[in-house]
């Protein structure tokens, strides 16, 4: 039986063909509905999860596609929010309805792991996810906090 | 919209002559207290956290708690002292959910860490809860206001017949009633069981705080559900999970009032983990919030429905809007705008002066169709109970909806059975827009729920939301004037064509209504002696609805950019001109005017000309526009400002226009006066989305139609602003004020798009009069 790894944990994948997208496999099938649904084309990045620590678009990344690299989603980015970029999040009051702000923060998070400084320009290219409520110029701003807390 | 009808006295501290709100008339004083805890014990029934995970838990707002003190469907302590506030509003983002809590607690004294909030269902003696037009402070902060100073007196009063002193020598503070002189004190949840004994005042007995002593109105706090978003726990409307939910996905009509002509179900249902197919019927009449019909495949979770609908042979009876095409459209509608209209409202003689002016400037604008594009598209469930005879016994619905009331009125009358009767909690929304408030997806989930005698959950997918949504109505706006000598108008013609959102509720309604052309056309704010502001004849052909700050998105687009163009054809600077054109500080003569003022009394929410001028000048000083002068070419500022939602804003938008023509947006500053603020950071953080949003749609935004079917899809072809795109630097000033609170969240967004356009042309000579920008070329040499 297959099986995938979530949050260091195993999950055997019984009655799920394995073309199944992972973002519905979360939300649908282990009930880890912290990873949100936006266009299922990666275009929004709402549905962003870690895959051995790099940020995926789980809505066009299927089971097969996992296979035994380790996914992260938000429920273990950390118990309680207390992330750095959680953190910043909460400081600078960036989520205004919040539906996108996982996929954003999840973004951030492997952003930051390969990139401790970024620019202006680097957070506006590899930050593309969408915020209808436009909440960007915080986004901006934690990212940018969020830095600084981790290169401490 | 009737709310604003009761709205009371909101600056008068001592309510001392107002009357009781609506929100409270039916309930009789004497025995409230009594009434409020049968009712509740019967119906009154809250959303608890412990819906999350599954099996729609619901538990009790405790007002029907014997151990509680609830004197107010708002408000209710328990013997632990802790707060319990019902937000009655829906959460899409602005904070509402904390604002009117916030209020409460303030009036009562009360200590935030010990306040908890529990969400409303939908019930109609809460009063309005329909969470659109920029209502939610406007109708509700003063009654939050009595919520909580009739919990703190009803306190006080306890407090005092137990020390046996009179109740005007104690006074509450920070969830403790304490005696003037004597040194007591007692916390608010040791007076809880005497308090619930005592009558509940009459408002005229209630003495609010003054200003001068409010401890949370106007300051900030965390919103309630901060650390729920960014660790993922918050539930939305796509997240909402009953025990054994089915999960569905609908092919729909691709054309509206189109209908299933042929439907090969058999693929589909030999589909992993399809449970079953169901046809749904066409609506029947108007549109209103019924469902569109179509194909629902039901399936044990989202993906499994998803590929069920992709393997479904359907062929479809379009109907009479199968030839839409909004190109050829938009044509007619400019064709429509030369002709006559509908005169709304006429001083002097616009038609006349025109016709004899020697100096007529004119130009014509167009905004396509719109979509919502809610990041959370629209979701619920609903469990819907029947007997053995089949008759619906029971719904429950749980839906990211704004407006759980608008859910009971659509499924009650679906289901055959009372809308009163109809159970709806209210979840999160991922965002709304004004698409939240139409329930369309609330019926939809009830029937399937019916016909499979299961709570069903629907999802809608992105390429449903753009292709099936209410859609911002396309349109086409023509100005006239004719200028003087001196370089002002004599007089100014304004025509608007667009269908009407009535058409949405009347089959074949065809002329803008007059509260639509209220929103940037019939209020038009200029000095001007002659004016003929008119509306033309539209049919709709898709369902239109109402989109953040609506009809001003193209009402002030117009208005706003044909101002800029008449400075620059006088040679006049365009921020003083603006000021010369809004002509002496003075209230607008709105009932001259026939304007309905969104139901607003005249005489607290006047048309404030010298608000009007003075957040246009805050914008100007703040941007500091008199560089606009000294700009090279490539480089501008732009000026635009208007009055939405009865709140006031100044806009100036500094761009930047590469030689090849890319756009960038380094600099925004806003100047708004909504009156008094709550919660100043989330109006900040929405006029920051406004102004995101409002990106989106002057850069981006159009939906389009060919052989009436939608042809954007996705975010690949309905593009919106990413923070790439957006403006680099937004700069918010809120004007500080003592006027009752007025609009926020539309009023960021309806000078935004001239503004922006008014930037470009003074950076490049370029005047953009067709949204959106992405259909033109900004290159200059």
């Amino acid at each position: 039986m297959p099986t995938i790894k979530v949050n260091g944990k195993s999950y055997e994948l019984k009655d799920v063909p394995l073309d199944t997208p992972l973002l519905w496999f979360l939300r649908d099938h282990l009930g880890m509905t912290g990873t949100k649904y936006g266009c299922g084309v990666s275009e929004c990045g709402a549905c962003t999860v870690h895959l051995n620590g790099a940020a995926v678009q789980s809505c066009v990344t299927t089971l097969e596609e996992v296979g035994e690299s380790e996914v992260t989603t938000i429920e273990g980015l950390s118990d309680d929010g207390s992330h750095p970029v959680q953190k910043a999040w909460k400081d600078l009051n960036v989520p205004q309805c919040g539906y996108c702000q996982v996929g954003q923060i999840m973004m951030a998070a492997a952003m930051l792991k390969s990139n401790g400084n970024p620019t202006d320009e680097q957070i506006e290219t590899e930050m593309w996810n969408i915020c209808r409520c436009g909440t960007y110029p915080r986004i901006r701003d934690a990212v940018k906090a969020a830095a600084k807390e981790m290169s401490r | 919209m009737s709310a604003s009808k009761h709205y009371p006295n909101a600056l008068n501290e001592n309510a001392s002559s107002s009357t009781d709100s609506h929100e409270r008339a039916d309930i009789p004083s004497v025995s409230r207290r009594i009434f409020l805890a049968t009712v509740s014990a019967t119906s009154l029934v809250l959303m608890g956290k412990s819906m999350v995970g599954g099996g729609a838990a619901l538990a009790n707002a405790g007002l029907a708690d014997p151990e509680k003190f609830a004197p107010d469907f708002f408000v209710s302590i328990a013997p632990d002292g802790t707060v319990t506030c019902l937000a009655h509003r829906s959460e899409m983002g602005t904070g509402i959910r904390t604002s009117l809590p916030r209020v409460v607690a303030d009036e009562l004294e009360a200590d935030w860490a010990r306040v908890k909030i529990q969400q409303a269902i939908g019930d109609k003696r809460l009063g309005d809860q329909n969470t659109d037009g920029s209502n939610s402070i406007r109708f509700f902060f003063r009654r939050m206001r009595v919520a909580g100073a009739t919990a703190r007196t009803m306190l006080e009063r306890a407090a005092a017949a137990k020390w046996g002193v009179p109740a005007s020598e104690c006074y509450a503070e920070n969830h403790q009633i304490k005696h003037k002189s004597n040194g007591k004190s007692i916390g608010f949840g040791e007076l809880v069981e005497s308090a619930r004994k005592l009558d509940v005042p009459k408002e005229s007995e209630l003495k609010l705080k003054p200003r001068a002593k409010w401890r949370f109105i106007g300051k900030d706090v965390p919103i309630t559900d901060l650390n729920d978003i960014v660790t993922g726990k918050a539930i939305f409307g796509i997240d909402a999970r009953m025990d054994n939910q089915l999960f569905a996905v609908i092919a729909r009509p691709p054309v509206v009032g189109g209908k299933v002509k042929t439907l090969d179900a058999s693929e589909a249902k030999k589909m992993v983990g399809v449970v079953d197919v169901v046809e749904l019927p066409a609506f029947q009449g108007a549109p209103l919030f019924q469902q569109l019909g179509g194909v629902a495949v039901l399936a044990n979770s989202t993906w499994a429905a998803w590929k069920g609908r992709d393997a479904l042979k359907i062929t479809w009876e379009d109907g009479e809007n199968a030839t839409y095409d909004s190109e050829v459209f938009t044509k007619q509608l400019k064709a429509t705008a030369q002709k006559p209209g509908l005169v709304l409202r006429s001083v002097g003689n616009a038609t006349e002066v025109i016709s004899k002016s020697m100096n007529i400037v004119s130009a014509d604008y167009s905004v396509p169709h719109l979509a919502h594009a809610p990041m959370e598209t629209t979701c619920a469930v609903a469990d819907v109970k029947t007997d053995a005879t089949g008759k619906v016994t029971s719904c429950h619905v749980l839906a990211a909806t704004q407006n759980p009331q608008a859910v009971q009125q659509a499924v009650g009358p679906a289901l055959g059975m009372p809308q009163d009767d109809v159970l709806v909690n209210v979840t999160l929304l991922g965002s709304g827009f004004g698409r939240k408030s139409k329930p369309d997806y609330c019926v939809e989930a009830a029937l399937l729920s019916r016909k499979m005698g299961r709570p069903v959950h629907v999802t809608w997918t992105r390429e449903d939301d753009l292709n099936h949504d209410y859609y911002h109505a396309i349109s086409a706006v023509h100005c006239e004037a004719s200028m003087n000598d001196s370089g002002v108008p004599s007089a100014w013609l304004q025509r608007a064509v667009y269908p009407t959102i009535g058409s949405t509720f009347v089959a074949g309604a065809s002329t803008p209504a007059p509260w639509e052309a209220e929103m940037g056309l019939t209020d038009l704010p200029y000095d001007i002696p002659n004016l003929s502001l008119e509306v033309g004849e539209a049919k709709a052909h898709v369902r239109i609805g109402w989109l953040r700050s609506v009809c001003h998105i193209q009402q002030n687009f117009a208005v706003c950019s044909f101002a800029d163009e008449l400075a620059h054809h006088a040679k006049r600077d365009p921020f003083e001109f603006l000021l010369e054109l809004l002509g002496k500080d003075r209230k607008l003569d709105m009932v001259a005017a026939k304007l309905a003022n969104r139901d607003a009394p005249m005489d607290e929410y006047p048309y404030d000309i010298a608000r009007l001028k003075n957040v246009l000048r805050r914008a100007a000083e703040k941007a500091d526009w008199k560089r606009t002068k000294a700009m090279p070419k490539g480089r501008g500022l732009g000026i635009a400002c208007s009055r939405s939602f009865l709140g006031y804003t100044g806009h100036v938008i500094e761009v930047e226009v590469a030689k090849d023509g890319k756009l960038s947006i380094p600099k925004v500053w806003v100047s708004i006066d909504a009156g008094i603020i709550v919660s100043p950071d989330r109006v900040r953080a929405q006029i920051e989305g406004a102004s995101i949003m409002a990106t989106s749609q002057a850069l981006f935004g159009k939906l389009s139609f060919k052989n009436g079917r939608a042809v954007e899809s996705n975010f690949d072809s309905y593009v919106v602003a990413k923070m790439k795109d957006g403006p680099r630097e937004i700069n918010v000033d809120i004007v500080p004020s003592e006027a009752p609170p007025a609009g926020v969240g539309e009023t960021g967004v309806a000078s935004f798009a001239p503004a922006l356009c008014n930037a470009i042309f003074a950076a490049t000579g370029k005047r953009i009069r067709d949204l959106p920008l992405s259909g033109h070329d900004l290159s200059w040499a």
